[in-house]
């Protein structure tokens, strides 16, 4: 598939699972509010309301100082000209073709070769490359690198990706809130307690099972826009190989993205943490083999 | 009666809404083209500026090698003087082959691969040249998302309302063909 419908597909893709979310938490609403009768329910959806408020601004924090965040954990420093001008000439010249401000320029201290953008948009970027990148690439598959990243900025990946992380919180919420209610909800009035059974076992597998579906959902949100960002990097190098090949050399290379933290692992080019027994499905990354075959393709 | 004056008035308001954001979409993607553009002109100007240093650098080391100065000196100088757009990637090619003939040249003298000086304006000069070409094709992508604006129905009722015409590509094909070979002995 070429890159332009392979970019086009993997975003719709995307909006698409986000839709599934929405409609998850209206499901998860509508069984909640139909297992009580009219009593509990006002102060239940007030804690809620409250809970989320909290959640939203919380997630707006780490959406406005996320990247600087993720900056100092993995202990970036700022690129400079004299030793890296290669590097910064490639981000320069990608950053003309993606038609995006030039992003902050920084280099992670790890050998193993990998790469991440933060920021929540163009305007506000900033991007990071190992030195063991810098040191194994060569000029095409350093390109195809920030290429890759330069395009998670352009498509303002981390902006979605904080919409979603608020939506699995706002399910964990009232998966939580469910139960919680389920513990004191008998001290309430109980002339108004109408417990209507079916929604009751509905409501229990959802609120088991919602927050667990949800996660699953955003981690298939992330390897979706893994696949755009392939996409767009091949789109603005005109060279889908250079990303290819640096991705084989990953693979071959083997080693450990050391900086990561489970917070910032799904930010990276390739997945930083060993991947252990739940290798799909539970990954912010698709696997890489398929990567290189679709880039391969274009 | 005034069901069908209802009806009527939402339709011309959602005819007027539509011209408006067709013909903000216009003028966004044409700026955007005017943009790439005089990015295309920074980095030319950044090439035209770092070539005297080159010249000066390589001069230091391989003074009798007049023919290739003379030549990149001349492109340098075509490429200034280029004023449509096919002149200008005209010259620009002819320019780039001259450039890749005094670097070709300077790997015959080892001291001045080594020189600093030197290597720094070579990486300089790479980045830009590199730097021209992603110009170009972010010039070429927003004629592109421009033209297919101008092309497809029903946009090009609204395009042909307000006079937006289509733009040309920054091609290479012919410049390519044309291109001076630089020789030296």
């Amino acid at each position: 598939m070429n890159a332009f419908d392979e970019a086009n597909i993997n975003k719709f893709k995307s909006y698409f699972l986000m839709f599934c979310f929405s409609l998850i938490i209206i499901a998860l609403g509508y069984v909640f509010g139909n297992i009580y009768g009219k009593g509990n329910k006002s102060i239940i959806l007030s804690f809620m309301i409250i809970a989320f408020i909290i959640s939203v601004i919380m997630a707006l924090i780490s959406y406005y100082t996320g990247d600087k965040a993720a900056l100092s954990i993995s202990r970036a420093y700022p690129a400079n000209r004299k030793d890296h001008a290669h590097y910064i000439n490639s981000v320069e010249g990608l950053a003309i073709a993606a038609q995006i401000p030039v992003p902050k320029i920084y280099v992670l201290p790890e050998q193993a070769i990998n790469a991440f953008a933060t920021g929540r948009g163009p305007e506000h970027a900033s991007i990071a490359v190992t030195e063991g990148a810098l040191k194994k690439l060569n000029r095409v598959e350093l390109e195809g690198v920030i290429a890759h990243e330069l395009g998670h900025v352009k498509n303002y990946d981390m902006r979605l990706m904080t919409i979603t992380v608020i939506l699995v919180g706002l399910i964990a919420l009232m998966s939580d809130f469910f139960f919680r209610s389920m513990l004191f909800g008998g001290s309430g009035d109980n002339n108004n307690r109408e417990l209507n059974p079916i929604f009751l076992i509905i409501g229990m597998a959802l609120a088991v099972l919602a927050p667990i579906i949800a996660q699953l959902i955003q981690l298939a949100i992330s390897r979706k826009r893994e696949y755009v960002a392939d996409a767009t990097g091949a789109i603005l190098s005109r060279h889908p190989q250079g990303l290819a090949d640096a991705l084989k050399k990953i693979k071959d290379d083997g080693l450990e993205t050391k900086n990561a933290s489970k917070a910032t692992a799904h930010l990276y080019f390739s997945k930083p943490l060993r991947s252990g027994l739940w290798n799909n499905m539970f990954s912010t990354h698709p696997p890489i083999d398929e990567r290189i075959r679709r880039l391969q393709a274009m | 009666m005034s069901m069908i004056l209802w009806v009527l008035l939402i339709v011309v308001a959602a005819i007027l809404l539509y011209l408006i954001v067709a013909y903000n979409r216009f003028v966004v993607l044409k700026n955007r083209i005017d943009n790439a553009w005089a990015q295309i002109d920074v980095q030319l100007k950044r090439r035209y500026d770092l070539i005297p240093n080159l010249i000066e650098t390589v001069k230091g080391y391989a003074k009798h090698e007049k023919k290739v100065f003379t030549e990149v000196t001349a492109a340098r100088t075509a490429m200034m003087s280029a004023t449509t757009l096919s002149e200008k990637a005209k010259a620009n090619n002819h320019l780039s082959e001259t450039l890749k003939s005094l670097f070709a040249v300077a790997e015959n003298y080892p001291k001045l691969e080594a020189n600093q000086n030197f290597l720094m304006l070579q990486e300089e000069l790479a980045g830009t040249e590199s730097k021209i070409a992603y110009a170009r094709q972010a010039y070429n992508d927003s004629v592109l998302s421009y033209n297919n604006g101008v092309q497809i129905f029903p946009g090009s009722v609204v395009a042909g309302m307000f006079n937006f015409k289509q733009r040309e590509f920054f091609k290479t094909e012919e410049a390519e063909k044309e291109a001076v070979k630089v020789k030296f002995e």
